[in-house]
């Protein structure tokens, strides 16, 4: 598991690869903090296209990093979150911050 | 109920092996021909299990995970994964949503609450100081294309 971190103004963009578990979430938190408290940016973006797989470690990565960037007074987005991801970020009430950002342009080019 | 196959695993508690157990698992239980979704619920509640070992049971320490998969004629499996580590005092508040022992390190405390909405029965047995073992039972779907 990797993590891409690019840089647009204010907003910082995490393209996520692979399998987020318990091992892999660690590399990522210790990669993204660091820059975070660097930076200090207003958005962090999450995206999750790439990843195959996660568990609720994946949650714990969205949640402590959704509290670090509302201590910053910024704010977080989960984006392009595949549907099996959606299931779990779902039954773990992420749904009710409203940090779940999807484009679903697949639904809206199939639909016609 | 007959158990028409089974497999058995033993692996050390590092998290390098937490993708292992849960892909070993799912490909052992792919000859029943689940769906898609079916087997990545498998993995997730699978993968949470094996945290669990990982970073409660053996939280300081290396020690021995294993996990045994078991296909039944009916089309459903049984998960079992056990550890010899620390064992958990009180059951009813580990599995209670967002409990968890070790806010510090990120943990969301759903392990157990996904284990039993991606499965159709979660069972724990644990002894302080000897370990725990977690049962999961999941019931799949029949397809035509099955046997």
């Amino acid at each position: 598991m990797k993590c891409r971190i690019s840089f647009d103004n204010r907003t910082m963009t995490v393209q996520l690869f692979g399998e987020i578990d318990h091992h892999s979430a660690r590399l990522i938190r210790e990669q993204t903090d660091r820059l975070i408290h660097q930076k200090k940016p207003r958005e962090l973006r999450l995206d999750f296209s790439s990843v195959s797989f996660m568990d609720s470690s994946g949650i714990g990565l969205i949640m402590g990093r959704y509290r670090m960037m509302g201590l910053y007074g910024g704010y977080l987005k989960a984006v392009n979150v595949p549907r099996e991801l959606e299931k779990l970020m779902l039954l773990s009430g992420l749904g009710t911050l409203d940090i779940i950002e999807n484009e679903r342009q697949e639904m809206t080019s199939d639909s016609y | 109920m007959t158990v028409i196959n089974e497999m058995n695993m033993s692996f050390e508690s590092r998290s390098s092996n937490e993708g292992f157990a849960r892909s070993a698992a799912a490909a052992f239980i792919a000859q029943l021909d689940p769906t898609i979704g079916e087997l990545n619920d498998i993995r997730t509640a699978v993968s949470e299990a094996v945290t669990n070992c990982v970073v409660h049971a053996y939280k300081n320490e290396i020690g021995k995970i294993t996990v045994n998969v078991k296909l039944l004629s009916d089309n459903s499996v049984i998960v079992r994964i056990h550890d010899s580590g620390c064992g958990i005092e009180n059951i009813k508040q580990a599995m209670e949503p967002l409990f968890t022992t070790a806010p510090s390190e990120d943990r969301a405390g759903l392990g157990f609450a996904v284990m039993q909405s991606f499965t159709d029965k979660v069972s724990v047995r644990s002894k302080p100081g000897r370990g725990t073992t977690v049962t999961l039972k999941k019931a799949l779907s029949r397809r035509l294309s099955n046997g």
